[in-house]
């Protein structure tokens, strides 16, 4: 296919030193092009989301090569880090980690704020992003007047209103009953389909797994295997269909 | 950047609007303390200039009496002057304008069936002159009242209030005023001065010397000469040769100490606010010590608040945040708040001076350099206290901070 998204080479990350010691990544080697829908699986203490934190570019590998695009993230600064986050990457976190007694609106126009956009601008991007996520009219709403799975969408609506490269999702659904859980995934397929944006998503539910076109499993700071789904949405013939979004 | 930064820390402090009243207080009263005791102080110095220059600018008192003698400045014992020393000043030293030889008696005055308790001053015209009085009606005395020791009376204002108000007229003018065993015609109304350091000018009533010294102290003592300097002229020259004069006109010996005092009206006006602008930069010290702790207050609080919004920072930092800018949040969260702090402070030192001087009777002195500075100080405290918890919150790393709970 196309360029590489995502180059990991001989990453290793290490916690602690001398007895203490943990090896939490042991030599990772993973690519990823453009436009995939990965699913990373694994038991705790797997390496997962230490993986996740480097490929959010949130955390630096002990040893080895990360290139983003290209570009070799390992050897970039932290403010140079920030940049390449909010320029290509948008982030969805299990607690949905949105900002309290701050409207929808507000909480998706944040990351826009920090680029420097002009109030118009976040505006008409943030309506954009809403109505993305099916929340079109919920604007004004702060997350205590919100479900938790409309909360997650809106923390959605914030990861692609900059209209990022990559999504990385750490357990989106992790908080959800399965009714909503299926409503979010469809909505990452979705994003993923229709958008092109590149899914990234750690889950340990095999059944939220199935609609990535990709599963990586981690075991003891490995790869212990990497297939594709070949019928990514089977799942959805075993679980009754996701509501279409909106009718919330 | 800057005003999404700004509108950012406006809406924090918002959103947690009686924390953010609570941090400010010990700016706000640091910064009212400061204000108020300034402008009271400032306000106190100017009235004590006032007081004192309406004695009489360029103004001499001599009295007999030794310094460092027990009762000396009562002049027990001591040779007192005569009328013959006023008119030797006044005739042998130059840039005299005026030289008055003053006696006072404290006695109760009567008419129009009213009793007042005043201070009764028999000296000459040039009295008048040298305490700055104007005239509110009537006239002074003539030349042949001063030397005949004539029954004539001009009255102050308080005087003519407490006697003379509620009759025809209202005056006073011409009516009978008796002073213990006569009785003397009021021919003139002082013009009022108001309070002093030194009690109410305006309750005397003034009689030619000679009057007073016949009719009420039965000598021909002099206990106060009031001696005004020309305009433009060298007020220690004239008091050494004043000096020298005096020595010699009451017989002193070089080895001899002075037995008369001198004292200068301008010296005491330098004096007296010299000791109140001292007064007033040590209240307003105090007081900014406690701007320093409303400062400590607003670093625990903003401590506080990182801590508490450790989440918030961050996601913040993890949706692309630069370090600087987290930073500049905080920090201009702690800017804002102390500034608020700042300008809150000023509005109730404003009102609290203007209450206060007016219940104290000093004029409020508006000092605009104390209130620019204590709000640019105010501000100052926000950048000094609120750096180190924004660095705090500006160096988190992503990951931990998201974690935190």
């Amino acid at each position: 296919m196309s360029e590489l998204l995502i180059q990991l080479r001989g990453v290793t990350k290490v916690y602690g030193s001398g007895q203490a010691e943990l090896l939490a990544l042991k030599g990772i080697d993973l690519d990823i092009e453009p436009g995939e829908f990965v699913a990373i699986m694994g038991p705790s203490g797997s390496g997962k989301s230490t993986a996740m934190n480097i490929l959010g570019c949130l955390d630096m590998p002990s040893a080895g090569q990360y290139l983003f695009k290209g570009a070799h993230v390992e050897a970039l600064s932290r403010d140079q880090r920030a940049r390449l986050r909010r320029r290509f990457l948008g982030f969805v976190f299990q607690g949905f980690n949105l900002l309290a007694r701050t409207s929808a609106q507000e909480n998706v126009e944040l990351p826009l704020l920090y680029r420097g956009d002009s109030a118009g601008v976040r505006r008409a991007a943030a309506a954009k992003a809403l109505q993305a996520v099916g929340l079109g009219g919920w604007e004004d709403h702060t997350p205590a007047e919100l479900s938790g799975g409309q909360q997650q969408r809106v923390a959605i609506a914030r990861a692609i209103v900059t209209a990022p490269a990559v999504v990385l999702a750490d357990e989106p659904t992790g908080n959800l009953d399965t009714q909503r859980s299926h409503e979010i995934m469809a909505l990452l397929m979705g994003l993923n389909q229709d958008q092109g944006i590149t899914v990234l998503m750690v889950t340990h539910e095999p059944v939220m797994a199935a609609y990535a076109r990709r599963r990586v499993h981690f075991l003891d700071g490995s790869i212990a295997e990497d297939v594709a789904n070949t019928h990514p949405t089977t799942a959805a013939l075993v679980v009754p269909a996701p509501e279409p979004a909106g009718a919330i | 950047m800057l005003y999404s930064v700004f509108m950012l820390a406006l809406r924090s402090i918002l959103r947690n609007l009686l924390r953010s009243f609570l941090t400010i207080l010990g700016i706000v009263i640091g910064v009212s303390a400061v204000i108020t005791m300034v402008t009271l102080g400032n306000g106190a110095t100017q009235s004590i200039k006032a007081q004192i220059s309406g004695l009489g600018t360029n103004l001499l008192m001599v009295r007999p009496g030794q310094r460092g003698v027990p009762g000396g400045g009562g002049g027990i014992g001591v040779a007192q002057f005569s009328e013959a020393d006023a008119a030797a000043i006044l005739s042998q030293i130059g840039g005299v304008a005026a030289v008055a030889p003053e006696g006072r008696a404290s006695l109760t005055v009567v008419a129009n069936g009213r009793n007042w308790a005043t201070s009764v001053i028999g000296s000459s015209n040039a009295w008048f002159a040298t305490g700055n009085w104007k005239l509110a009606s009537g006239r002074l005395f003539t030349a042949d009242e001063q030397l005949a020791g004539a029954a004539a009376c001009l009255i102050g204002e308080t005087v003519r209030r407490e006697i003379f108000d509620g009759t025809v007229g209202q005056t006073g003018l011409g009516e009978h005023l008796r002073v213990r065993k006569f009785s003397c015609t009021v021919i003139g109304i002082l013009a009022a001065k108001g309070q002093s350091g030194m009690g109410d000018q305006d309750d005397t009533v003034v009689v030619p010397l000679r009057t007073l010294q016949r009719r009420v102290t039965g000598s021909v003592k002099v206990a106060t000469l009031l001696i005004s300097m020309q305009e433009g002229s060298d007020g220690a020259r004239l008091k050494a040769s004043l000096k020298q004069l005096l020595r010699e006109r009451r017989n002193l010996a070089i080895d001899d100490d002075d037995n008369f005092n001198i004292f200068d009206t301008q010296q005491l006006a330098e004096t007296l606010s010299s000791t109140t602008q001292v007064l007033t930069t040590l209240l307003g010290a105090v007081a900014a010590v406690s701007l320093l702790v409303g400062g400590i207050g607003i670093m625990n609080i903003m401590l506080v608040s990182v801590t508490e919004r450790t989440h918030e920072i961050g996601l913040r930092l993890a949706i692309g945040a630069l370090e600087h800018e987290v930073l500049l949040q905080f920090l201009i969260e702690a800017v804002v708040l102390s500034a608020l702090g700042g300008v809150v402070g000023i509005v109730i030192a404003t009102a609290a001076s203007w209450g206060l001087s007016s219940l104290m009777g000093v004029p409020y002195a508006f000092d605009p350099f104390i209130n620019l500075l204590s709000l640019a100080f105010s501000a100052g405290i926000g950048v000094l206290f609120g750096y180190f918890p924004a660095r705090r919150a500006a160096r988190m790393d992503p990951i931990e901070a998201l974690r935190h709970e």
